[in-house]
């Protein structure tokens, strides 16, 4: 409903935006692939060669490689299970009628605004230190042998300092999902003599379904790209223990300046995450609709 | 169920929750009481929660060795400038696509959420080496367009949902009025909008101050913002805890005001409007 | 200055064709009225003129020159919106000025015009209220007051008083009214109300399906409705339509009759008829009848008729204002 004038103008308008996006991710998507079928190492520039699939085959059969794609999916499905199991206790429970819930969300909210490398440093040196932190102190006074997380554990530390920092999201969508459920419905379903249980699986649950899935999407998205926790806690160890795919594209890249190799670890990232993405595409192109 | 708790309840229920919270918000708290301790009482064990000497000597050592101010003075450009600049680009192809749809505009939205998918390890060689060539590396100019463009999707797509929002028919009679595009925007639907622009703009600062993937590998110290400043602690250099902590909440602190501020926005925003 | 043609205007959206072919001369200073049921292609045909959608053919002339391809600004045209679209954040001031504003006229002028335009309209102690301080009649003023500094070649109305109660609506149509004979401007007014029409039009277009089912004076389409559709739209309450035998012995297909145009009668009269209802409004009654052979039949009666439901009364048409159609509902002259 408009005139060629402004459907002209509107073309005009949405091409800088469609201009630089394309500049930004197609380009140098194609670059990456390019440089994937080059043997390419910075400290060597001039020794450049096409070797087609090489790097592929040797990224993929890397043991490397292999731990950081499992070190990847560990992390995300934990994350996943822990923030959004977690969020939904605690939406539940802020939706009960609680004294102080605008204190009480902003707390619960805050975790999410820390920066990653604040969250990182901060957990591994005040809370899970093994001399001197909380924890350690908590352990002993409970008369254990404190944990040296880092060091031990470091795929579990990782993960409590994510989830920590992903729980909030979870959280506060949910909360915002289940706050649109009407009191009517939840007068009807009392009144209809729904349990406690009943309530929750068949009137609760489908009302936040929907929630769900675009938390556990969204957060997939960036569960798959975690860096900076691992950057300044572990650096992927011990050994590879804490590598994922972003840190050892990174480690490929710009500790090793293994160009090609890097390049092939990231288009095989692209890929990973464009099955995940064609998921949460559908379910908010659907929401498009409506 | 009953359908009203009885006030024994209400309070069971209230201990609960506040607990939990407590516990979520714990090492926030815990990083702000750290900061105003002596390197000394920060490692103490058993540690001392409220009753030590309270002391701002962290906060300038902070500045002073690790010139702090210098980074926030980036963060502060980088999350504000390269997100006014993004809205300058963001409004026009926002009104566009929500007064002016064409057969594709649903699409190019889909397509400019799918740019926000692809992971960064994917473009991470490329742009390193077209920066490098460029001298961007390490400069405010480079890693300020990398900011931009990120959010770019985030803010067309949330200014988007807030103009479908404005009725047709106030843009047509400025038309009538004798308006121009131009004045059409500026006069008409930018004050119009001006509280999902400002919302808008707030999640995009939130997440340009906290970006740290960009920001680790394409600066590292002239356009250095907060993130890298954090990431420097990470190397330690004896007892470092109580002004690591300092650090932390200075670099924290002006943000997670903000996102209190945003937060009803903020699930809008980050769930690209699939909840409300 | 101000006359409107339209030459064979046709509007389609995808392969929805919604206008027709549409050939209409509006003149200089004439009130006219686009009027139909919704979905007839009324408001789209006002924004055709208004240059806020394109045509896909055909020409739109203002004053005699091809504004086809004008965009809605150059056009010198003034719409007051259903909605009202007043711009919310401005006072009523800066409504009222925007135009005169985005036309690059001094801040004095402006003022002085703004003025001038609050003080037909009584706006002068609402000029630094927001829209959303004022009440639906006032916000229709504003609207009216945005329209009328521009001083426009032609008002477009797109059903301006819809969104009024119906007391403000009365009171909002002689307004309207008296604007118009003030300014002598043209103006072309979009409704779907046939009250409204009738009152305000000096030409009436009844619009159906996309084409102009008659254009004419309001009373040149009470008497001489050309087809079944303007018969039916036309008038409240609504033509009596009957089909059959007394049809055919008047040489029809139907005839029409409206509720104000039989007589009744408790002794005789062409048709038997039992009253299933009598509504008294004091001025007038309506009796809703079931008739013999031809079905519910409506009748308009001057002042006060003692009737009750099941009373058995003869109707009679009078042949003079009887309308007759043939098969294609076209009228027989």
């Amino acid at each position: 409903m408009a005139t060629q004038q402004t459907a002209t103008a509107g073309r005009a308008l949405v091409s800088p935006s469609v201009i630089l996006l394309f500049i930004w991710m197609i380009v140098p998507l194609v670059m990456t692939l390019y440089f994937s079928t080059l043997r390419y190492s910075l400290l060597d520039p001039d020794n450049v060669a096409f070797v087609g699939l090489q790097n592929y085959t040797s990224f993929l059969t890397d043991p490397d490689f292999i731990a950081a794609l499992i070190n990847t999916l560990v992390l995300v499905i934990s994350v996943l299970v822990i923030s959004v199991c977690g969020g939904i206790l605690v939406a539940l429970l802020m939706d009960q009628p609680v004294f102080g819930l605008n204190i009480l969300r902003l707390m619960v909210i805050a975790p999410f605004f820390v920066m990653p490398t604040v969250s990182a440093l901060v957990w591994k040196n005040l809370l899970m230190n093994p001399d001197s932190g909380l924890f350690a102190w908590i352990a002993k006074s409970l008369g254990f042998q404190p944990i040296v997380w880092f060091t031990n554990w470091p795929m579990l530390s990782v993960i409590i300092v994510v989830s920590w920092e992903w729980l909030p999201f979870a959280s506060l969508i949910l909360l915002t999902a289940l706050q649109s459920l009407d009191e009517e419905q939840k007068e009807a379903a009392s009144l209809d003599g729904a349990g406690a249980f009943s309530y929750f699986f068949y009137i609760v649950v489908p009302h936040i379904s929907r929630a769900i899935t675009v938390v556990i999407l969204i957060e997939t998205i960036f569960l798959l790209s975690v860096f900076a926790e691992i950057y300044v806690t572990t650096s992927g160890g011990p050994g590879t223990a804490t590598t994922n795919i972003p840190f050892l594209v990174y480690k490929q890249a710009l500790l090793n300046f293994d160009v090609g190799s890097a390049s092939a670890g990231g288009i095989i990232a692209v890929i990973l995450a464009n099955i995940v993405a064609i998921f949460l595409m559908r379910i908010i192109g659907k929401n498009l609709e409506g | 169920m009953a359908i009203k708790k009885s006030a024994r309840q209400r309070i069971g229920v209230t201990i609960v929750a506040w607990v939990v919270a407590f516990l979520i918000f714990f090492p926030i708290l815990w990083t702000f009481i750290t900061s105003f301790k002596s390197e000394l009482d920060a490692i103490a064990m058993p540690p001392k929660f409220l009753f030590f000497h309270w002391t701002l000597e962290n906060y300038i050592e902070v500045e002073q060795r690790s010139n702090y101010l210098k980074f926030a003075f980036n963060s502060v450009v980088l999350s504000i400038g390269a997100n006014l600049l993004g809205l300058i680009i963001a409004v026009p192809a926002a009104w566009s696509m929500a007064f002016a749809p064409g057969k594709r505009t649903k699409d190019l939205l889909m397509w400019m959420l799918s740019t926000k998918m692809m992971p960064a390890v994917g473009v991470l060689v490329p742009i390193y080496l077209v920066f490098r060539t460029l001298h961007l590396l390490d400069s405010l100019i480079g890693i300020g367009i990398v900011l931009m463009l990120l959010n770019l999707p985030l803010l067309i797509w949330m200014l988007y949902t807030y103009f479908k929002e404005i009725p047709n028919d106030i843009l047509e009679a400025a038309r009538m009025d004798g308006a121009s595009l131009f004045n059409e925007i500026v006069y008409v639907l930018t004050p119009m909008a001006v509280p999902g622009i400002a919302s808008t703009m707030l999640l995009a600062i939130i997440l340009s101050w906290n970006e740290a993937f960009w920001t680790l590998n394409l600066t590292t110290s002239n356009a250095a913002p907060l993130t890298q400043f954090i990431a420097s602690y990470s190397a330690p250099e004896g007892f470092f805890w109580a002004k690591l902590s300092a650090a932390s909440t200075l670099a924290i602190a002006p943000i997670l005001i903000l996102g209190w501020f945003s937060q009803k926005q903020l699930v809008r925003g980050l769930t690209f409007g699939a909840v409300k | 200055m101000g006359s409107i043609q339209l030459k064979d205007v046709r509007k389609a959206f995808g392969a929805v064709s919604i206008i027709n072919g549409i050939n209409l001369n509006i003149e200089n200073g004439e009130f006219a009225v686009f009027v139909g049921p919704s979905g007839c292609g009324k408001s789209t045909l006002l924004r055709l003129i208004a240059g806020l959608e394109d045509v896909t053919s055909g020409q739109v002339l203002i004053d005699a020159k091809d504004m086809t391809n004008v965009g809605p600004a150059q056009r010198g045209l003034a719409m007051v919106f259903q909605s009202y679209a007043l711009y919310p954040h401005m006072s009523v001031r800066g409504n009222i000025a925007f135009a005169l504003k985005m036309a690059g006229q001094k801040a004095d002028v402006i003022e002085q015009k703004v003025r001038k335009a609050a003080t037909t309209l009584n706006l002068t102690d609402y000029l630094d209220r927001k829209p959303r301080q004022l009440s639906g009649g006032q916000r229709q003023r504003v609207a009216i007051g945005r329209a009328i500094v521009r001083e426009p070649k032609a008002f477009l109305f797109d059903e301006p008083l819809s969104n009024l109660d119906a007391a403000l609506r009365v009171q909002m149509r002689v307004e309207i009214g008296e604007l118009h004979e003030a300014l002598k401007t043209t103006m072309i007014y979009v409704t779907h109300d046939q009250v409204e029409a009738m009152t305000m039009a000096d030409k009436i277009v009844v619009l159906d399906r996309g084409s102009v089912a008659q254009v004419g004076s309001p009373l040149e389409l009470y008497n001489k409705p050309n087809g079944l559709f303007v018969a039916g739209f036309i008038g409240s309450p609504t033509m009596n339509l009957i089909k059959g035998a007394s049809a055919a012995k008047r040489g029809a297909e139907t005839i029409g009759i409206r509720p104000e145009h039989a007589d009744i009668s408790t002794t005789a009269g062409e048709w038997p008829a039992t009253v299933r209802l009598a509504e008294h409004l004091g001025s007038d009654t309506f009796v809703h009848a079931e008739a013999e052979g031809v079905g519910p039949f409506t009748l308009r009666l001057e002042g006060e008729a003692p009737l009750a439901p099941g009373q058995k009364i003869f109707i009679t048409p009078r042949e003079a204002h009887l309308h007759r159609f043939d098969k294609d509902g076209k009228r027989i002259n």
